[in-house]
């Protein structure tokens, strides 16, 4: 297996600390071409902005299964929407973000990543009731200082620097930046055995929409979502068992059964399980429930693809400040490595 | 004028939390060190520096106030390595979610973590979709159970850790500017008295638990027994959230404030001089409590004389609070010129303007 290290994780922060809102992904597709482009044959980058790699592998091609890997590179966050001047600026936000964490955040807007933040009415000119109120997105405000300047359009995201804490890491957009580091480390260690085709896709977070056409391009065989799920690994409130978790961090990568949008592929369900129980590679199957990845997308497109999803779970998603565990990762790439390794075209025998 | 970021920028990157603040005394003694005559702590812990006059003794003194501690959270509870908090002074649940922390460990160790939200399925039906109430919220310092209960012990503090942050404007945005921009402020005074004589004494001082309980004004004001004091705060700036009276434009000039805890002839004597030096200055008002050191200092011993003096802050008692280093030097330089204006029997020019 491949070593796991210092180079995913610098390579996982250089990704984490660029911002690339739905529909304005260019800081990560440069980071993804610069680092795939000696690794591949083919590259491209589509209409919608999706970064398509193919390695082919070696024998005969009917031997080897087309597999399609994806991770989406867009995050939420937010965009200026109008000028309120003085550098104060309304804005949108993009994708699924609770407002509640919005509040006394710093952000960057725009390319040159001026610094600017999401301020608070003062507690104390506050009545009772707005004490406890939520506070929605069109109260709220972004702050660029006096002089400071910003366009409408101008995409915008938290400020976060990641860090190392422990086993852990913190950093924001872990969703889905840990699935395109995931994505790169498999590219460089290609199998011979099947030929991958790796879509880095845009606008997850608004609709499944890059991954969509990716599917429709490559035609593969069957395909994987690498992306990163919640874990709600909490204390109950009041000390009760916690029955809703979805995931839990440490268990290992998370294997999708059933989400909001996708029943996904049995025979790939229990192959990943196979490959993980013969490698003892730790493994958790997600509670199935709502939400959804880029399956949904990927397995309805054409004619139909066979698809399975797994993820390197973490806790507080969309927010300024997501939580994973290093061995999580490690042990989804690990996964990963080992299953590709064992793709033949039984394993999509329609029995 | 000295750039008074560098500095400003070190005091409100270090906690010093209400009840606990160390941390940041002990860089503003250093500060002023080099600018007053001698320094000590008092009692409590508020931070005294005595910068003599020229006038013979018994020489009158002046205190300005300023104080130095900071909102933040401390730990209530420990489950399953993730920390329960409550608030220590006037915080805002709305800002929590989602905020960096550092938890100051009984083991010494400073731990970064965040602050979380549940999600809804974790909390009581009760607890809504609105701003969730401190009780719900909890700090995840990204560390396995069993090692956050061997650091960390209920009483713990939890002080917010978004570093200082430069805006466009030369504005800085970042927590506990209210009231360490003061703290800057009277240090620009100081370096300002290094070149002007003054025959008063000066008390510079930065007080303790102003944000809990004003203990630090009330006991250092009664120890130094000052003549007359200035205590120096924030006040709203204008900007989103903050648009009505209390309200006044960032980066425009100082607050001179009336109400009755301030007295009027000082705040009479402010005001013709920032008319003199040209400083801009607007009137601020609290009609009945200031909420700041002016009130405890007034009704110290048998009463001081006691000015307040504000810059405009914005997003007060956030994170992301944001005020203009531009006022900060128009403070600074008010209270200095104030201070050398003072005369030997400027006390006995105190009048109550009654007929």
């Amino acid at each position: 297996m491949p070593t796991f290290g210092t180079a995913q994780l610098k390579l996982l922060e250089r990704l984490t600390n660029v911002i690339a809102v739905s529909g304005d992904e260019g800081e990560v597709r440069k980071i993804v071409l610069e680092e795939i482009k000696p690794h591949v044959d083919d590259v491209r980058v589509d209409a919608l902005g999706n970064v398509l790699a193919t390695k082919q592998g070696r024998g005969a091609k009917r031997e080897r299964v087309r597999v399609m890997l994806d991770a989406h590179m867009d995050e939420v966050g937010f965009m200026i929407v109008a000028d309120d001047n003085d550098g104060i600026y309304r804005f949108e936000t993009v994708g699924g973000i609770d407002a509640r964490h919005l509040v006394g955040k710093q952000i960057f807007v725009g390319r040159e990543r001026t610094a600017g933040v999401i301020g608070g009415k003062p507690i104390h000119l506050m009545e009772n009731d707005e004490r406890t109120r939520k506070v929605p997105v069109d109260a709220l405000r972004i702050d660029v200082g006096l002089t400071g300047k910003a366009k409408i359009g101008d995409r915008a995201g938290f400020a976060t620097q990641f860090r190392r804490v422990g086993p852990s890491i913190m950093a924001k957009s872990i969703d889905d930046r840990i699935g395109v580091a995931t994505l790169i480390d498999l590219l460089k260690n290609a199998p011979a055995n099947i030929d991958l085709c790796v879509a880095f896709t845009v606008q997850e977070e608004i609709g499944l929409r890059g991954a969509k056409v990716a599917a429709q391009y490559f035609n593969p065989d069957m395909g994987i979502a690498v992306d990163s799920t919640p874990a709600h690994d909490l204390p109950v409130y009041n000390g009760d068992e916690n029955i809703s978790y979805n995931t839990r961090l440490g268990l290992g990568p998370a294997i999708y059964v059933a989400d909001g949008s996708t029943l996904h592929d049995a025979r790939l369900v229990r192959f990943l399980q196979e490959v993980a129980e013969a490698e003892s590679i730790p493994f958790q199957i997600r509670q199935p429930g709502g939400g959804g990845t880029n399956s949904g997308a990927i397995q309805k497109a054409l004619a139909g693809i066979p698809t399975v999803s797994v993820s390197v779970p973490h806790r507080y998603t969309h927010s300024p400040i997501s939580i994973s565990r290093v061995d999580d990762w490690k042990n989804t790439i690990n996964l990963l490595h080992a299953a590709l390794k064992k793709i033949t075209p039984s394993l999509l025998a329609v029995r | 004028m000295t750039d008074i970021l560098p500095f400003l920028k070190s005091i409100i990157s270090v906690s010093g939390l209400s009840g606990h603040e160390a941390p940041v005394a002990k860089l503003i003694r250093e500060k002023w060190d080099t600018l007053v005559d001698e320094t000590s702590l008092s009692r409590v812990g508020s931070l005294h520096g005595l910068k003599k006059g020229s006038g013979k003794e018994p020489r009158p003194s002046i205190m300005i106030a300023t104080h130095m501690d900071a909102i933040g959270m401390m730990v209530s509870k420990i489950t399953d390595g993730f920390l329960h908090i409550a608030k220590v002074g006037g915080i805002d649940v709305h800002v929590l979610p989602g905020a960096p922390v550092t938890v100051h460990a009984n083991s010494g160790d400073e731990l970064p973590g965040v602050i979380v939200m549940p999600s809804a399925k974790l909390l009581p039906e009760e607890a809504g979709s609105g701003a969730l109430e401190i009780q719900y919220l909890l700090v995840d310092t990204g560390l396995l159970p069993r090692e956050v209960e061997r650091k960390v012990r209920v009483g713990d503090l939890v002080s917010f850790a978004n570093a200082p942050w430069e805006l466009a404007g030369d504005v800085i945005s970042g927590h506990t500017l209210d009231n360490r921009a003061s703290v800057a402020a009277l240090t620009i005074c100081l370096e300002e008295l290094k070149n002007k004589s003054h025959v008063w004494d000066v008390w510079a001082v930065a007080t303790v638990q102003e944000e809990t309980s004003y203990l630090g004004a009330y006991t250092s004001a009664f120890g130094l027994r000052p003549q007359i004091a200035i205590a120096v705060d924030g006040t709203f700036a204008k900007g989103p959230g903050a648009d009505g009276w209390h309200a006044h434009p960032l980066g425009k000039g100082v607050g001179l404030c009336i109400g009755p805890n301030m007295h009027p002839f000082l705040h009479t004597k402010l005001k013709d001089l920032a008319d003199k030096l040209e400083i801009p200055w607007f009137m601020d008002v609290a009609p009945s409590h200031s909420g700041t050191d002016a009130y405890p200092i007034q009704v110290a011993a048998e009463g001081i004389p006691t000015a307040l003096v504000e810059y405009p802050l914005r997003y007060m008692h956030t994170p992301v609070e944001m005020v203009a280093v531009k006022d900060l030097q128009r403070v600074g330089r008010l209270l200095a010129e104030f201070i050398a204006s003072l005369e030997a029997d400027f006390l006995e020019k105190i009048v109550w303007e009654d007929k």
